[in-house]
């Protein structure tokens, strides 16, 4: 079943899957119930009321809490979620290549390496740096790594255009020397400074404010407009360069503009929240079986993506309490085994 | 073009491979040569035939016949297996981003060696060999269990390739939440993920040996069900292939290989996923061709890449894995831009 609305205004038409507005809704009802238990969860145990009461009425008992620590942790958790489905959504449809994620634009790897040489040298071993330094410092190292990272890939797979296929292999060369300084890295520090850089690498919404939520709801808002535009481009590459190209679609401006949206996007979530394993990979995949598109829609799998985060940030605080897990750790427990049964039903 | 013209072109291409074939070999033995002879003590070529041949028990001796020659043995095995192992892979998934661990085998290993320290309390990377064997085997038939039920008439390459992500992803989950809350296992496990063929004794090289022989003589076998089946599924079926039975024992090939050798030296499994796109580079798309020069394209990369790692940061030594990260992925991504990538 693939009924699809032609909605017209004007000159401008778009189509509208009812599947996919279904998935989407779904999902953000799903979110918002999501967030609102997380929000219950701290030193004081709110009931579900509490919480929405703290939320919206500001003489509310419980609103500074809520205001202040709670909601940013909630909203980060499902913003960073939904940037890095988002970029996966693009890169697995410019690469044509359900395996393809940020890692091989060099974001991710190059914020973990750039993170991880930053804690190490900050590490016991050598003196340490704490406090301002590093609440400021990791995300700035994590954004200019994955920036780096992916001005890496991309000049070193630009020649004379670029071409979806190299663009994966130079991915893989290059994902293939960060990953590895990376475990040389861990190896080369003190065992505790290693743990530290693994709840980072893992991904962790721990103890996350505003600063957090600003940057990557700034670059939701500008980056998810102009995506949906290029989603037209999107659906062209499909068919591969030359179709397109005979098609009249300019294929290298629109293929740079998305790339580079999906990097910033990445970049972004990863500096937020570090590399939360497995949603950008996973997130795209779940959502194209769920609203039965021809390539990862992207809203939907930005929705599943926020869904996915926030869910695994709910058990990641409640399945060892008091000891929380990083959010990065579960998302993987949740995810593999859902889209495990989607593809299962799916070939049914 | 008539039948006649054809004839002498395929000689000549037939002559060209095999050329290049025993190239690879050379090269494969100039590493074995390097890698005996170089190290924190050099030996002197002379001194190492003779430790082989007529052993007296003297310094050179001992340092060669238990240090050096179980660790270029495990050098040769081990990138022999993994080159063949990501060839094989990414041939059945016919997905360049394929890797030998795709099917869950690495972090099945990792797995099984973090738990084996949690449960029973080793500490020595040795004594979990063993284990990480069994549980890259157990993550691997899990995976084409679930492929296997998901597809109609055998696992599709996208369900094996998703399948596979998905337990890898769940199994690292699991490995990376006991490494969080046990500071022991995560000192062995970021060793052993830095993944090296260092000091690991003869007696690894015999435990691991005949899963990784087993392996190669199946891959073999393997390869012109697996050229059948790069024309595409049907025209697959049509050509009389059994596609089930050719992807079983592509796959069992696979975990042998990739497992043993994951399992001795860590997570090394990025080998079988570079090593291949070079390979196919001077064979093109013939598996027959393929494995063999991938097996012996990571065989020699190992060598090579663990003897500069033992060279260059004197008094210690570099870990393989990073060198060859360090050394093979830039040549790789030269190569990638110097011509036109031949495609799957």
């Amino acid at each position: 079943m693939t009924s699809t609305l032609a909605l017209r205004m004007g000159g401008v038409s778009w189509q509208v899957r009812p599947r996919g507005v279904a998935v989407t809704l779904g999902g953000l009802a799903l979110l918002a119930l999501l967030m609102a238990m997380n929000m219950r969860i701290g030193d004081i145990r709110m009931s579900l009321a509490e919480v929405v009461r703290g939320t919206f009425d500001v003489t509310s008992a419980h609103n500074f809490v809520i205001m202040e620590l709670r909601l940013p942790r909630a909203l980060t958790g499902a913003l960073v979620g939904a940037a890095l489905a988002l970029s996966g959504a693009i890169i697995q449809s410019i690469a044509r290549n359900p395996l393809a994620s940020p890692e091989i634009l060099g974001v991710t790897t190059g914020a973990s390496v750039a993170v991880v040489a930053g804690v190490v040298a900050s590490g016991s071993l050598y003196g340490g740096a704490a406090g301002l330094l590093t609440t400021v410092g990791t995300p700035v190292l994590a954004l200019l790594g994955g920036l780096a990272g992916a001005s890496t890939v991309y000049a070193l797979a630009w020649r004379r255009g670029l071409d979806g296929y190299r663009l994966v292999l130079v991915g893989i060369g290059v994902a293939a020397v960060f990953t590895n300084v990376k475990y040389w890295l861990l190896t080369v520090g003190d065992v505790n400074d290693t743990a530290r850089a693994m709840v980072w690498i893992s991904g962790s919404l721990n103890g996350r404010g505003w600063e957090h939520v600003v940057p990557v709801a700034l670059a939701l808002a500008v980056l998810v407009p102009l995506t949906l535009l290029g989603t037209r481009s999107l659906d062209a590459l499909r068919f591969g360069d030359d179709t397109v190209t005979a098609l009249g679609v300019r294929v290298d401006p629109a293929r740079a503009l998305m790339i580079l949206a999906a990097v910033l996007l990445a970049a972004v979530a990863t500096a937020s929240a570090g590399p939360i394993a497995f949603v950008a990979l996973a997130a795209p995949q779940i959502a194209l079986r769920l609203t039965r598109c021809a390539r990862p829609p992207l809203l939907s799998s930005a929705v599943v993506g926020a869904v996915l985060t926030s869910g695994a940030d709910l058990l990641a605080r409640t399945v060892f309490s008091p000891i929380e897990l990083p959010v990065g750790v579960v998302t993987a427990v949740l995810g593999a085994p859902y889209l495990i049964h989607l593809i299962w039903r799916a070939r049914k | 073009m008539t039948a006649t013209a054809v004839a002498p072109r395929l000689r000549g291409i037939q002559h060209r491979r095999f050329t290049v074939l025993m190239i690879l070999l050379a090269a494969v033995l100039a590493g074995v040569v390097l890698s005996v002879t170089i190290g924190a003590k050099p030996v002197p070529l002379a001194d190492a035939w003779h430790a082989l041949t007529a052993p007296t028990g003297s310094e050179n001796d001992i340092v060669i016949r238990s240090l050096r020659l179980p660790r270029t043995a495990l050098g040769v095995v081990a990138g022999l297996a993994l080159g063949v192992a990501g060839a094989l892979m990414q041939g059945h998934t016919r997905n360049p981003l394929a890797d030998p661990g795709l099917l869950g085998v690495t972090q099945g290993a990792a797995f099984a060696m973090v738990a084996s320290i949690i449960l029973l309390g080793a500490s020595s990377l040795l004594g979990h060999i063993w284990f990480g064997l069994a549980g890259a085997l157990l993550a691997s038939a899990g995976v084409f269990a679930l492929g296997m039920v998901g597809g109609r008439g055998g696992p599709t390459p996208v369900t094996l390739a998703l399948a596979g992500t998905a337990v890898s992803a769940f199994l690292y989950a699991l490995t990376s939440a006991i490494v969080l809350l046990d500071e022991q296992a995560m000192d062995v496990f970021r060793f052993w993920q830095a993944g090296s063929i260092a000091a690991r004794g003869s007696e690894v090289v015999w435990q691991v040996l005949p899963f990784i022989v087993a392996g190669l003589v199946l891959a073999m076998v393997n390869a012109p069900g697996l050229n059948a089946l790069s024309l595409g599924e049907d025209v697959a079926r049509g050509l009389g292939q059994n596609i089930p039975l050719t992807r079983a024992v592509g796959v069992t090939a696979v975990t042998l290989l990739s497992g043993a050798s994951v399992a001795a030296c860590g997570a090394l499994a990025f080998v079988g996923l570079i090593v291949p796109h070079l390979a196919r580079s001077l064979s093109g798309t013939d598996h027959r061709w393929l494995l063999p020069y991938s097996g012996l394209v990571g065989a020699a990369l190992l060598l090579l890449a663990d003897v500069i790692g033992r060279v260059v940061a004197p008094p210690g030594e570099l870990e393989v894995g990073v060198v060859l990260a360090l050394l093979g992925a830039p040549f790789f991504v030269v190569l990638v831009r110097r011509r036109k990538p031949v495609r799957l």
